[in-house]
């Protein structure tokens, strides 16, 4: 492969996003627009290019060094790329719904005065995000993560007049930052470890770092590699925002649509899960850590679903099935199904983005307005929109033939495989969280698009169904949420489609275990309805048309029934209030502890304004011997020759 | 019989006396200037008796000299005194601490 194609893939959006970045007033709106779209339609072709290489023209993958950076006591600090199976699906899912979202930002940005700004913005995370999935090297790697880190915080803060933009984005990065100490440290013990920064020296490593252990504190001697795999989690719990790190992702739909579909449904927030797959022969090695995996990843699955039931917001909602979906991603990553992850990764980029876009063609339509209680009946005023989210909803509730079919119960069948610790806790949250998903998609489908128009007068002067430019994004997702699955799920999860990038022992080999029972795409969307997620999913449907379109009086009743529940939820199991109220105001205290006494006390008080008031003391006594008395002057002279007399004489013996 | 330890004792005391004129009188700058001569009539005192003493007459020569020097220096001390005096109305040496710090 010709390394000048692969650098001119994330360099194409670079490009881009500097010159409409930095010359965005100079060369105006249109051009800035044409150039970003132009970069990642660059992007994309080239990904593609390089996928149709791997995937048909049977081309090795790449891994080799393009430039070398720094090298520091032997440890090299490079750019370069690892390019084989795993890394071109990611490249060509990143390009390609980024294209879709830079053509809807051209009509959903329109009316703003910083359309250039969130151009360069999209693009410069275009950049970063393929950075990070193409390294082959963890400062690489680490680079991309925070790339993609300060262009979240850029983007959610876009509408920084906004104080809640400003809180969120500052939270968003707080919460990144815990993560990030995790994932440092991680880095940092493989380095220790290895002495090196490459994946294919720590891949190489891995099996001796399984036999050592790790003191962290005396005493306790820790596996050294279960140690460095939860440290690399915690960085992903951090940016796929897994419970108790998922707090920033909600408060993150501060920011434009566009890009909660891009970076907080599709891609920046899988970038964990990435992680993790990208790492399976580490993770593999350590049942400790993948059982880690596997509870945290249920626990947010589960339990972060209930929030989508009692959110008003629609884009809220989407925000928690979309950390729903994570937790999903993540259990299939804990019971070793990093191939599923990744196939369920791939499907929810397409149908989660389009389910966003579809909730910001409403917003547009109703000029910012939502709140879904103040919806309804829209689908006769914007029917594309309406039936391409139909499609994503489907998709997203695991409707059979629909892409999320695929992903989802191969998922729940591959929990269903594993014998590892947790994974009976595990399967009863993905089974529950199939139920739950079914539930808040169509309470909110429903909210939205069906029953009485519950439009103010306002909204209903004033809409205005979006224009194409909006709508064929929408339609360019709905082809893949509807299809992909269909296509990819033979190569991607029983073909070998990964090959060596993701390695799975033997006995843990859970994908295997399913591949069995496969007989085909079709056999496997017909034998769905013989499956309880099936079921759960039609009764969450069900559930969600009685509730909130049958007899929306139900839906108030059981809210005063279950009053004490539906507080715990609406205040989101008290995760904001404990982290504004303990860990903030616990951090706030020290803070000002700090500051009065180490700060004020110690280095004002002490070392700086104390220094100066020891030499003005020093000089205050000093000044006391310039009298201005002759006699005295005269008396100090006879004392010094005195002195300096009785030192000759004394010392001349 | 007068010995040089006898002169010594007395260029001595008249050395001690002049300095502690110098140190303890703190009223007038003209004693001030009277005990600078009785210093430098102390040191002639010393180089008349060692000249008498090592049988050399350069001693005698050098007491000349600082005769002379003597009295233009206290000719100049007086000058300073009287525009000093001109200047503050006060020749009290406890005036004069424009120096002090």
């Amino acid at each position: 492969m010709n390394p000048n194609l692969l650098l001119a893939i994330p360099l194409l959006p670079l490009a881009a996003a500097v010159i409409s970045g930095l010359f965005g007033r100079l060369i105006g709106r249109t051009a800035s627009a044409t150039l970003t779209i132009a970069g990642v339609l660059g992007a994309l072709v080239l990904s593609l290019k390089v996928f149709q290489q791997l995937a048909f023209e049977g081309v090795p993958s790449y891994n080799d060094t393009v430039y070398t950076w720094l090298v520091s006591d032997g440890i090299r600090m490079q750019v370069g790329f690892l390019v084989d199976h795993l890394t071109v699906l990611m490249m060509v899912v990143v390009t390609f719904v980024s294209l879709c979202v830079h053509v809807y930002t051209i009509g959903y940005m329109h009316d703003d005065a910083g359309y250039q700004r969130f151009f360069s913005y999209i693009s410069l995370f275009t950049f970063a995000m393929l950075m990070l999935v193409m390294s082959n090297n963890f400062m690489q790697l680490f680079f991309g993560w925070e790339a993609v880190g300060v262009v979240s915080y850029l983007l959610i803060g876009f509408w920084y007049t906004r104080p809640s933009a400003t809180f969120a984005n500052m939270k968003a990065f707080l919460v990144n930052r815990v993560g990030d100490f995790g994932f440092v440290l991680g880095i940092a013990g493989i380095v220790y470890f290895t002495g090196s920064l490459d994946y294919a020296d720590a891949f190489a490593a891995a099996p001796s770092m399984a036999t050592k252990t790790l003191s962290v504190m005396p005493g306790a001697a820790w596996p050294a590699l279960t140690v460095i795999c939860i440290c690399l989690f915690i960085g992903a719990m951090g940016k796929s925002a897994q419970m108790p790190l998922h707090v920033w992702l909600p408060d993150s739909m501060e920011g434009p649509t566009p890009i909660s579909a891009l970076i907080h449904a599709a891609t920046m927030v899988t970038a964990g899960i990435f992680m993790v797959a990208r790492m399976s022969p580490l993770f593999e090695l350590s049942e400790t850590a993948l059982s880690t995996v596997l509870v945290i990843g249920a626990t947010t699955a589960l339990f972060m679903g209930f929030l989508g039931i009692v959110s008003n917001d629609i884009k809220r909602v989407v925000a928690y099935s979309t950390l729903s979906q994570l937790g999903y991603m993540t259990v299939a990553l804990g019971v070793s199904g990093y191939s599923v992850a990744i196939f369920h990764l791939m499907t929810h980029a397409f149908f989660k983005a389009l389910l966003f876009l579809a909730a910001g063609a409403v917003i547009i339509a109703m000029h910012h307005e939502q709140d879904m209680r103040k919806m309804g009946g829209l689908r006769h005023r914007m029917p594309v929109t309406y039936w391409t989210s139909l499609i994503g909803a489907l998709a997203l509730i695991g409707t059979p033939f629909f892409s999320g079919f695929y992903s989802k119960d191969a998922l729940i069948e591959a929990v269903a495989e594993s014998h590892r610790v947790g994974a009976g806790y595990a399967y009863f949250c993905v089974l529950g969280g199939v139920f739950i998903t079914a539930l808040y998609t169509f309470r909110m489908i429903f909210m939205t698009f069906h029953g009485e128009e519950r439009l103010d007068h306002h909204a209903k002067d004033h809409f205005h169904d979006v224009g194409w430019d909006m709508k064929a994004p929408l339609v360019a997702l709905a082809i893949p949420s509807l299809l992909i699955g269909f296509f990819t799920v033979q190569p991607v999860l029983f073909g070998g489609w990964f090959g060596d990038a993701i390695q799975v022992l033997e006995h843990n080999d859970v994908i295997a275990e399913i591949g069995h029972h496969f007989h085909g795409p079709v056999a496997f969307a017909l034998h769905g309805p013989m499956g309880a997620p099936f079921w759960l999913a039609l009764g969450g449907v069900v559930t969600a048309w009685l509730f909130f379109l049958k007899n929306p009086s139900w839906a108030a009743a059981w809210e005063s029934r279950l009053s004490g529940l539906h507080t715990v939820l609406v205040n989101k199991y008290y995760f904001d209030w404990f982290n504004e109220n303990v860990l903030a105001r616990a951090s706030r205290g020290l803070g000002s502890v700090l500051w009065k006494a180490g700060d004020q006390a110690v280095i004002d008080g002490t070392l700086v304004n104390g220094s100066a008031k020891l030499v003005g003391w020093l000089a205050g006594v000093t000044r006391r011997v310039q009298t201005g008395y002759l006699y005295s002057y005269a008396l100090w002279m006879v004392v010094g020759l005195a002195v300096l007399l009785a030192w000759f004489l004394l010392s001349a013996h | 019989m007068i010995t040089l330890q006898h002169m010594m004792v007395i260029s001595g005391l008249l050395f001690a006396l002049s300095v502690a004129g110098i140190f303890i009188n703190r009223r007038n700058v003209i004693l001030l200037l009277m005990c600078i001569e009785l210093l430098l009539l102390s040191a002639n005192f010393n180089f008349v008796a060692f000249s008498r003493w090592l049988g050399n007459i350069d001693g005698q020569v050098f007491v000349f000299f600082i005769l002379t020097v003597a009295a233009a220096e206290s000719a100049i001390g007086l000058a300073i005194l009287v525009v000093l005096f001109r200047k503050r109305r006060s020749i009290d040496v406890e005036d004069l601490a424009t120096l002090k710090g």
